[in-house]
C-alpha cells in the first residue's frame, strides 16, 4: 500500500522535477531519493502486515508476500538507477520524463502483488504496460525504437484485450471480482470459467514472454534503447510473474479447476525452455542474447507458477530478486561497451578486471552455479516442482535446459578472459565501480544465506 | 574444527594469493599447503584417538533443513590426506617454473582445493553439491588460461559435461529431500530413508551418471583424453589425482549406502561399462604417441577397475578400491611430475621424438622406472596390494569380471613398458641430448613419491587400518 502510495506520488513529483531542474544528469539524485523514500516506506508497512494480511476495500490485500515482493522490485529498482541512471541522459532530453514513467511502471507492479480483485489485476497490468510503450520508443530519431514501440503496443493491446475477455468470461462463471470469492474450484467447471482461466493462461503468458507467445521479445529488447531494456527485461517481467502466480495460486488452484490448465501451462513451460535456450545459443549479438535468456529465464520462473506451493511462492521471490539484480548488472557493464556482440567482450578481463569480474559473477547467478544467488533461485523453483509431484518430466527438461544456458552464458566469459582484444570502454566512475563491488556482494551473500529474503516470508 | 580448517586455510589463502605479487603466490601456496598437510595429519592423528572430534554441525539455511555438516571417516581422512599431500607436491614439483599471472594461478589452486576437502568432508547433501561444483570452477578457469592450443573448447565440453551429470545429481537430492521425514540433507537422513524399490530404480541413475563423468566410466569419457592433454600439467596432476577420486567417492559415500537396492539392480551394468571401459582404454592407450594421452587413457583404465570393484561390493573389493585411491593419486601424480618435467625441458609430448634419455638423465630414469611399475601394480610397490584385493573381491562376485579386469591389467603392463622402451630407453636424437636431469624441487618432489610408494608397497597395514573404519 505504502509501495503504491508513493511510488505513485513520485511519478508525479518527478513529472515536475524534469521541468524544473536544468541539469539533467541531476534529476537522477531526486529519483534516487524518491525511490530509497519508496523503498523506506514499504519495508515500514511489514511489521503491520507480519502477523497477517489485511484488506482494503476489496480491492487491495496487503501481505508479506506483496511488501517483501515490493522491496525485491524497488530494491532492484534502486540498483538500477545507481548503476545505469547517467546512461539516460544519452537516450533523449526528457530524462525526467523517463524516471516518472518507470515510477508508474513501479506502481503497477506494486499493484500486481497486492491485487485481490480482478479488476485491480486489469489496472495494474494496464499501468505497468503503458509506459513501457513509451520507454521502448524513447529514442525518437532511430527507426529501430519506433519500430519497438509499435510492435509493443500492438502486441500488448492484443493481449490486454484478451486478458480482459478472460476477466470477463471469469466473472459470468462466478458472479464476483474478487479473486479470494470466485469459488471455480467445485466440479463440474464452469465451460465459462475454463475458456476464460485458458485465455488468463494466454495473456500472461504473452506478459511474461512465455512460448509461442515471445516473437515480441527479442526485436523489442533489441530495439529499445539498451538502458530501458535492462528495465523492462527484469523489474517489470518480475512484476507480470507475479500478478501469474498471484492470480493463479489465489484463485484456480486446488480443486478440480487446477488439472485444467496445469497441463497446459507445463506445455508452455517445457516450449519456453526449449526454444529460449535454443534460440540463444545463435545469437552474435549480447544484447539479443540477454533477450533470449530473459525468455528462458521465464521458463524456469513458470516452474513457480505450475507448482503451486510454498516453496514456489519462495521460489518466485528469490527468482525475482537473482535474475533482476543480475540482468541489471550485465546490462549495465554493455551500456559502458560499444560494442554489443561477443567480440565486444574479447579481451575485457584485462582491460577492466573489475567489470570482468562482475559479469562473471552475474553469468553464473544467471546459470545457477553454486555460492551465487542464482543458484538457490534455481533451487527453490525446481524444488517446488519436484514437490508437486507430477512434474518430474518438466524438471529434467529444465535441467538439461540449464546445461544449455550454460554455453551462451559462458561464451561471454570466454570472450571476457580467455579472447585478445582491445574493446572499446567507456570511462567507469569510481561511485560505479563501488555500487558494482557492492551488488556482487549482494549476489555472492544471497547465494551463501538464501534465507536473509525468504525468512521475512 | 581441525575439518574446517582443512577448508578454511587453502580457501583463504587462495583469497589472498589474487592480491599477491611476484614470487608471493607461489610462496604463500608452498606455506599453505604445508599448514594444510600438517593439518591433514593433525586430523588422521584425531581420528585414531576420538573420531567424534572431526565433526561440527552448525545451523545454515533452517528453512530447508539445510545444515553446515562436516565430519571424516576413514575414507574421508584418507582423501584429505591424499588432497593436501597432492597438492603440496604439485607445488614442490612448480617450484622452478614461472607462469603468466602467478597470482591468478596459485589463487585457483588452491580455492580448487578447498573445493575438494569441502566435498570430501561434507555430511550434507545440499552442501556436498555446492563445494562439488566449487571444486570445478577455478579448474574451469586453470584449464583455459594455462592450458594447450584448443584449452577453450576442450575445456568449456569439460565444464558443460559435468555441469550436466550435476545438475541430475541436485534433481535426485532434491527428490531424496523430500522424502525424508523431517526435511533434512543429512546424511544420516538420507541412509536411513526406506526407500521403494521403484524409486531406488531411477534415482540410481541421477546419480551414477554425475559421478561416472566425473570417474570418468565409459561411455562417459570423452571429455577425459582432451582436457588432460590440453591442461597445464600440474592441473591435469590434480585432475587425474585428487578430482577424479570424487566420482569415486561419491559412489561410495552417497550412492551405495543411501540406494542399496538401486545399486544391486544396476550394479552389473555399471561393472560391465567399467570393463568395456578398461579394455577400450588400454587398447586405445597402446597406440598413443602422445604421452599426456597415453597416461590418461590409462587413468580411465585404472579407475574403471576401481569403479568395477565398488560395484563387486564386498569387504576385500572394498578395501582394495579405498587404498588404491590413494595411491593411484600418488602414482599417477609421479607420472604427471615426469611427464612436466620432459615438456619443460625439451617441449615435446610426442613419444616418437623422446628417446635415450636414460643416459642424459639418469635419476629422471629410475624414478619413471620405479613410478611405471608402481602403476601397473608390481608386488612390493604400493599399487599391489590394492589391485590384488581388488581383483580378489571381483573374484568373489563374478569370476568372468575378473578375467576381463585381469585382461586390462595385462595390457597396462604392456602400454607402459612400451611408454618405459620409447621415452628412456634407445637411441638418443639431437632433442633428447639437451636434458638436463633433475633440479632440486623436482626431485624431492620424486623422492617423497618414490618413498610413499615403497613403504605403503612393504607395508600398507596403517592405510588399510585407517580405511577400514569407512562407514
Amino acid at each position: 500500500m505504502n509501495a503504491l502510495i508513493s511510488t505513485a506520488l513520485s511519478g508525479v513529483v518527478l513529472m515536475f522535477v524534469g521541468l524544473l531542474v536544468r541539469n539533467k544528469q541531476h534529476i537522477k539524485f531526486f529519483a534516487i531519493a524518491a525511490i530509497i523514500i519508496a523503498f523506506i516506506a514499504n519495508l515500514a508497512q511489514y511489521p503491520s502486515v507480519a502477523l497477517g494480511s489485511f484488506t482494503m476495500y476489496g480491492m487491495i490485500e496487503v501481505s508479506k508476500f506483496s511488501v517483501l515482493f515490493n522491496a525485491v522490485a524497488l530494491g532492484a529498482t534502486l540498483l538500477y538507477f545507481l548503476l545505469s541512471g547517467r546512461e539516460m541522459v544519452k537516450v533523449g532530453e526528457h530524462v525526467g520524463d523517463y524516471y516518472a514513467l518507470i515510477f508508474f511502471i513501479l506502481a503497477g507492479i506494486s499493484l500486481a502483488s497486492s491485487f485481490s480483485n480482478l479488476l485491480m489485476l486489469f489496472l495494474s497490468i494496464e499501468i505497468m504496460s503503458i509506459p513501457q510503450y513509451i520507454l521502448a520508443g524513447a529514442d525518437r530519431k532511430s527507426l529501430k525504437s519506433n519500430e519497438a514501440s509499435l510492435k509493443y503496443f500492438l502486441m500488448g493491446s492484443f493481449s490486454t484485450g484478451i486478458l480482459l475477455m478472460g476477466i470477463t468470461l471469469i466473472y459470468g462463471a462466478a458472479g464476483t471480482f474478487n479473486i479470494a470469492e470466485l469459488g471455480l474450484g467445485t466440479d463440474p467447471v464452469h465451460p465459462l470459467a475454463l475458456c476464460g482461466i485458458i485465455l488468463m493462461v494466454f495473456a500472461f503468458s504473452f506478459k511474461v514472454s512465455a512460448v509461442p507467445f515471445h516473437f515480441w521479445t527479442p526485436d523489442v529488447y533489441d530495439g529499445s534503447p539498451t538502458v530501458f531494456t535492462a528495465f523492462m527485461a527484469t523489474v517489470v517481467k518480475a512484476g507480470a510473474f507475479v500478478a501469474f502466480l498471484r492470480m493463479f495460486h489465489v484463485s484456480f488452484a486446488g480443486g478440480a479447476i487446477s488439472g485444467h490448465w496445469t497441463l497446459i501451462l507445463s506445455i508452455i513451460t517445457a516450449a519456453t525452455l526449449i526454444i529460449g535456450n535454443f534460440s540463444a545459443v545463435f545469437q552474435q549479438s549480447v544484447k539479443r542474447m540477454l533477450a533470449y535468456s530473459s525468455i528462458a529465464q521465464a521458463g524456469f520462473m513458470l516452474f513457480a507458477v505450475v507448482a503451486m506451493n510454498t516453496l514456489a511462492t519462495q521460489g518466485i521471490i528469490l527468482y525475482a530478486a537473482a535474475y533482476s539484480i543480475a540482468t541489471i548488472g550485465i546490462f549495465a557493464v554493455l551500456l559502458k561497451l560499444k560494442d554489443y556482440t561477443f567480440e565486444g567482450f574479447n579481451g575485457l578481463a584485462r582491460k577492466q578486471p573489475l567489470l570482468a569480474l562482475a559479469v562473471t559473477i552475474f553469468l553464473f547467478s544467471l546459470a545457477g552455479i553454486p555460492v551465487s544467488a542464482g543458484f538457490f533461485a534455481k533451487y527453490f523453483v525446481l524444488a517446488a516442482a519436484i514437490q508437486h509431484g507430477h512434474l518430474l518430466w518438466l524438471v529434467i527438461i529444465g535441467v538439461l535446459c540449464a546445461a544449455i544456458s550454460v554455453y551462451y552464458y559462458f561464451r561471454v566469459i570466454i570472450a571476457m578472459y580467455f579472447k585478445q582484444g582491445d574493446p572499446e570502454v567507456e570511462e567507469v566512475s569510481g561511485g560505479f565501480k563501488i555500487t558494482l563491488i557492492a551488488v556482487i556482494a549482494l549476489v555472492i551473500l544471497l547465494g551463501l544465506f538464501p534465507n536473509l529474503l525468504i525468512s521475512f516470508l | 574444527m581441525l575439518t574446517v580448517l582443512l577448508i578454511l586455510i587453502p580457501f583463504v589463502a587462495g583469497l589472498i594469493a589474487f592480491g599477491l605479487k611476484g614470487s608471493g603466490p607461489k610462496v604463500l601456496g608452498m606455506i599453505s599447503s604445508l599448514a594444510t598437510l600438517v593439518a591433514a595429519i593433525a586430523a588422521a592423528c584425531t581420528f585414531h584417538a576420538s573420531p567424534a572430534k572431526l565433526s561440527l554441525v552448525a545451523d545454515w539455511i533452517p528453512q530447508l533443513g539445510s545444515q553446515f555438516r562436516v565430519g571424516m571417516d576413514g575414507m574421508g581422512v584418507m582423501l584429505c590426506l591424499l588432497t593436501a599431500a597432492a597438492f603440496l607436491l604439485v607445488f614442490i614439483t612448480i617450484w622452478n617454473r614461472s607462469y603468466e599471472k602467478p597470482n591468478s594461478f596459485y589463487g585457483l589452486m588452491l580455492l580448487s582445493q578447498a573445493g575438494l576437502t569441502g566435498v570430501f568432508t561434507a555430511y550434507d547433501a545440499l552442501q556436498f553439491y555446492i563445494f562439488w561444483e566449487l571444486a570445478l570452477i577455478p579448474v574451469y578457469f586453470l584449464c583455459s588460461l594455462w592450458g594447450g592450443e584448443k584449452r577453450i573448447a576442450v575445456t568449456f565440453k569439460f565444464f558443460v559435461y559435468t555441469f550436466l551429470g550435476s545438475l541430475l545429481m541436485l534433481v535426485g537430492i532434491i527428490y531424496l529431500y523430500f522424502q525424508t521425514p523431517d526435511h533434512s540433507f543429512s546424511w544420516t537422513a538420507f541412509t536411513s530413508l526406506p526407500l521403494s524399490l521403484g524409486d531406488q530404480k531411477w534415482l540410481f541413475w541421477l546419480f551414477f551418471v554425475a559421478f561416472a563423468i566425473k570417474m570418468p566410466v565409459f561411455p562417459f569419457h570423452t571429455w577425459q583424453p582432451d582436457t588432460y592433454e590440453q591442461s597445464p600439467t600440474p592441473v591435469t596432476m590434480i585432475l587425474s589425482g585428487v578430482m577424479v577420486k570424487m566420482g569415486l567417492f561419491g559412489v561410495l559415500r552417497w550412492l551405495m549406502p543411501v540406494l542399496p537396492q538401486g545399486v544391486a539392480m544396476w550394479g552389473d551394468v555399471a561393472i560391465v561399462l567399467s570393463l568395456i571401459g578398461i579394455i577400450y582404454a588400454s587398447c586405445i592407450a597402446m597406440v598413443q604417441s602422445d604421452i599426456k594421452r597415453l597416461i590418461a587413457y590409462s587413468s580411465i583404465a585404472h579407475i574403471g577397475l576401481m569403479c568395477a570393484a565398488i560395484f563387486a561390493h564386498n569387504e576385500q573389493s572394498t578395501q582394495g578400491v579405498l587404498l588404491q585411491m590413494f595411491n593411484h593419486g600418488i602414482n599417477i601424480i609421479g607420472l604427471w611430475i615426469i611427464v612436466e618435467i620432459i615438456q619443460n625441458r625439451l617441449g615435446v609430448k610426442n613419444m616418437d621424438q623422446l628417446g635415450g634419455i636414460a643416459r642424459k638423465a639418469p635419476r629422471m630414469a629410475i624414478f619413471l622406472v620405479i613410478i611405471s611399475l608402481a602403476n601397473i601394480g608390481l608386488p612390493l610397490t604400493n599399487g599391489f596390494i590394492g589391485e590384488f584385493l581388488m581383483f580378489s573381491g571381483l573374484f568373489q562376485y563374478n569370476h568372468w569380471f575378473m578375467a576381463f579386469a585381469g585382461l586390462g591389467i595385462i595390457l597396462s603392463a604392456v602400454y607402459t613398458l612400451n611408454m618405459i622402451q620409447k621415452v628412456i630407453f634407445g637411441e638418443g636424437n639431437e632433442l633428447t641430448d639437451k636434458t638436463t636431469d633433475l633440479q632440486p624441487g623436482e626431485a624431492v618432489a620424486l623422492s617423497l613419491i618414490v618413498i610413499l610408494i615403497l613403504v605403503l608397497g612393504v607395508y600398507p597395514q596403517p592405510m588399510l587400518d585407517l580405511v577400514s573404519k569407512t562407514f
